[in-house]
């Protein structure tokens, strides 16, 4: 059909930080997935608490000490991040690098805690349905971080690279934060569920 | 609107500037097509949006169509397989007491034949059909992740090709669609066949919810300048809806399979009432998802529906606004209503009176559209055409089945008539009347834009006859002989019931409707070869897929159109209004504001890559192997690792790098 020109874009730019690239939106559909995810594993545990009224059944409590060190590391972490995050909207390479050499280490960091954070369950994941849940939360999360740090880690070979020189990429820093900041908050609850939750019984 | 409106200052972002400064390489900028004539702007966006040819070109497309046409064929194909697995147990319910199929045959046979049509095809066929339309009528050039697209598409096919092969050797799920434990469970359910299920939904699943981020981001992000929130297709409307609905239903299925694995693998309880875990925690979960998925296959119907009504009725629908809110009033309702499969449960009175409630309020939005509809034709100067029969077929089935519902909605009529075939009755007359009558219809409407050809109209008019015939006479009866108590799920029944000669009836439907889809496959197939040319917008319709050519080009429009209106080709019939000033060296689009679809970003969107398909036979091999040790997720996450790098990666090419 016929067309008349109406409109001229040619000054537009071609990258945009935040809620303005795509890629953020991608990122908040897969957390709001993932979100879901979260919410209908501790729901169930929570069903079956409400289910048995003697709940841990019988088993010891865990060691709630892993898991508090995971937790503090990890909001601790949420500092740097988000002074990366200033740094990468203002797409400045050297702090953008520095920035992302610490997110990888403190992404490492509570890797390794965590570690330690099943054997202080203090019960296996055959055990009863009790050991099951928590076992299935905390390897969720686990998840969740193995493949955050997997890809920040991707992501700062990559801004040492000449690929790095990019709007793009300063874009894609900017969304590992909001991933980031989504990684730790999904573990607040979970913590909670977790070890204070059986103290209560 | 004009032009000017949309350039205003406040929608060129500041951040303007800040793309030159900054560590960044400059835009290595290239031609525009900015006063390009014609013919060389077709050559240089072929050139630039092309898929390349050969094998590996083949199977490194990102192109949406190209990727949709894919997911309609090897949909349509497991939906003909699906219906072979019906019509085989048709056959055996034909007559009391016949031999054809054994008890075990036939347990595999309704498992395959629900997983197939649920996971295989309804859902994979509404979303591929809006992979290959929302980019168009909303006026962009390529669904947005065009590789996690194609990599949904790998996901799919090989998440069906397992399940078929383990059919193929007799390992297929015989637990029923929704697989109950303890039946499924490691107690009851000996060797793979319930694991075959649990991961088979679950990879399936990954590719459904990739395929839904994607859309939303298209419709919220890549509108066409102009195209603020009400100015949005009633279909692209209807395909956002759903999305969200897939967003947040698809992960409780996801959670429900693989508690189910991991209770049959490694031995957790969850479901094991003996250590502290409970059945109906595995219903909860399956239902929160299952109930909410009727509708995620029934909106986009409805929004086929507004699509074909408006084209054939020769006016705006009815009604607009309200037909957006009971969309997005469906939406949420979705979620309320799951414990309406559990009423056989003994779940407490209170709460199976509220989900009687919300069971019966989500039939008001519904029956909003309904007169929305009908206001549309009443006002409107109908064309009486193959879409539009479709759609009065609906109108006709859906209603029976609406009722139906409300029916089974009330506790004490669905106690009688659980697991009968009353209840068999109400959901195929809910999800073929509801579903694949408009999907039907959308097949003859959209056909001409897919192929560039016409289906044939008489050949059309014979289908929509031989299937309404052929559905009502093999579903109808069900009702009777659901009410005579014959339950579903019988492989055989004594002749002393007198169910014989009813089920007799039935089969014989059965096997006319099975016809009507060997005549509609006929007609794709005649009209796609022999059909008459159909130009650029045969019916005359008022969205954006009609403004181009027909199929259209590897990158849908020429240049950007700028939408004025919610049907943009009738008000705009002298001219179209369109944007310019892209590249076309590079793959650009337009990114726009998320209400009001300002132009603010020239994106460049994803070249072709065969990571996609890599990744997705890394993730597949994954999933095939945890069925057999759950070490396999620990092997398995090398490959995937590699293949995810391989994929993110940039290359080179001006998409990668600005």
């Amino acid at each position: 059909m016929n067309q008349r020109p109406a409109l001229d874009l040619s000054g537009l730019p071609t990258f945009g930080h935040g809620p303005r690239s795509p890629t953020w939106w991608g990122t908040l559909g897969f957390m709001a997935l993932e979100g879901m995810g979260f919410a209908l594993a501790a729901g169930a545990y929570l069903y079956l608490v409400t289910l048995w009224p003697n709940w841990r059944l019988s088993a010891p409590q865990p060691n709630h000490w892993p898991g508090t060190i995971v937790t503090l590391l990890l909001i601790a972490s949420l500092v740097p991040n988000h002074i990366l995050n200033t740094y990468a909207k203002r797409c400045a390479m050297r702090p953008v690098r520095i920035g992302m050499v610490v997110m990888s280490l403190l992404g490492l960091a509570p890797l390794v805690v965590r570690w330690f954070e099943f054997p202080a369950l203090n019960i296996y994941w055959d055990t009863n349905a009790y050991g099951s849940m928590i076992w299935v939360l905390l390897g969720l999360h686990t998840t969740h971080l193995i493949t955050d740090v997997g890809d920040t880690i991707v992501l700062t070979v990559l801004m040492f690279t000449h690929h790095g020189y990019s709007g793009r990429r300063f874009g894609d820093v900017g969304d590992n934060v909001f991933y980031w900041d989504f990684v730790v908050l999904t573990w607040i609850p979970i913590y909670l569920l977790i070890y204070w939750l059986p103290r209560l019984g | 609107m004009s032009s000017a409106d949309l350039t205003s200052e406040r929608d060129l972002p500041p951040e303007r500037e800040a793309s030159t400064k900054g560590d960044i390489a400059p835009e290595r900028d290239g031609p525009r097509d900015t006063g390009m004539d014609d013919v060389s702007l077709h050559r240089w966006l072929a050139r630039t949006w092309r898929t390349p040819p050969g094998i590996i070109g083949a199977l490194s497309s990102v192109d949406h169509k190209v990727i949709a046409r894919r997911y309609l064929i090897t949909a349509f194909l497991f939906l003909c397989l699906g219906g072979l697995n019906a019509v085989a147990m048709r056959i055996q319910l034909s007559g009391p007491q016949r031999g054809l199929i054994g008890p075990d045959l036939y347990n595999q046979l309704f498992t395959m034949h629900g997983v197939t049509m649920m996971f295989l095809f309804a859902v994979p066929i509404v979303q591929a059909t809006g992979i290959y339309l929302v980019p168009l009528m909303v006026g962009t050039r390529n669904i947005a992740f065009p590789r996690l697209n194609a990599f949904g598409y790998w996901v799919y096919l090989s998440g069906g090709l397992f399940a078929w092969v383990s059919f193929a050797l007799a390992m297929a799920p015989d637990v029923g669609w929704f697989a109950y434990v303890p039946l499924s469970g490691p107690e009851f359910g000996p060797g793979k066949r319930a694991d075959v299920w649990a991961q088979m939904i679950t990879y399936t699943e990954v590719s459904s919810l990739a395929v839904a981020v994607a859309t939303i981001v298209t419709v919220l992000k890549q509108r066409a300048p102009g195209m603020s929130l009400d100015k949005i297709p009633l279909y692209v409307w209807a395909l956002l809806v759903t999305s969200f609905v897939v967003v947040f239903a698809m992960p409780a299925v996801m959670i429900t399979s693989t508690f189910l694995i991991l209770d049959r693998l490694v031995g957790t309880h969850i479901f094991n009432p003996a250590e502290g875990g409970d059945v109906l925690l595995f219903q909860h979960l399956f239902w929160f998802f299952g109930h909410p998925e009727v509708y995620i296959i029934f909106l986009p119907a409805t929004g086929m529906v507004s699509a074909i009504i408006p084209a054939f009725a020769r006016r705006p629908a009815f009604g607009h606004l309200g037909l957006v809110l009971s969309l997005i009033a469906v939406g949420f309702l979705s979620f309320g209503l799951w414990v309406h499969h559990m009423f056989a449960t003994g779940l407490p009175k209170l709460g199976a009176s509220f989900f009687t409630a919300s069971s019966m309020l989500i039939a008001i939005p519904n029956g909003v559209q309904i007169f929305c509809w009908l206001a549309t034709l009443w006002d409107g100067r109908p064309v009486i055409r193959t879409p539009l029969l479709f759609v009065f077929g609906f109108f006709f089935t859906f209603v029976i089945g609406g009722l139906t519902g409300v029916m089974l909605a009330s506790v004490p009529l669905d106690l009688q008539v659980h697991d009968t075939y009353f209840v068999v009755a109400h959901f195929h007359y809910v999800l073929i009347g509801g579903s694949v009558f408009p999907l039907l219809g959308a097949a003859y409407l959209w056909f001409p834009k897919i192929t560039g050809r016409m289906m044939s109209e008489r050949l059309g008019r014979w289908h929509f006859w031989l299937a309404m015939i052929g559905f009502n006479a093999a579903f109808f009866p069900m009702h009777i002989v659901g009410l005579w108590g014959m339950p579903r799920r019988v492989y055989t029944y004594p002749a002393e019931l007198g169910w014989g000669n009813i089920n007799l009836f039935i089969s014989a439907g059965a096997v006319l409707f099975f016809l009507s889809f060997v005549l509609f496959a006929f007609n794709l197939v005649h009209g796609a070869l022999r059909g008459t040319p159909a130009g650029d917008n045969p019916w005359d319709a008022g969205t954006l897929e009609w403004a181009t050519s027909s199929p259209p080009p590897s990158y849908n429009f020429a240049r950007i159109p700028v939408v004025t209106n919610v049907e943009p080709l009738w008000a705009e019939r002298g001219a179209l209004p369109v944007a310019s000033g892209l590249r076309v060296d590079a793959r650009e689009l337009i990114i726009s504001t998320v209400a009001e679809a300002h132009p603010d970003i020239r994106e460049k969107s994803a070249t072709p890559s065969i990571w996609p398909l890599l990744a997705a036979i890394a993730v597949g091999a994954t999933f095939l192997y945890s069925i057999f040790t759950p070490w396999a997720i620990v092997w398995g996450a090398a490959p995937i690792a590699v293949t995810l790098v391989g994929w993110f990666w940039p290359k080179g090419d001006p998409e990668d790098e600005e």
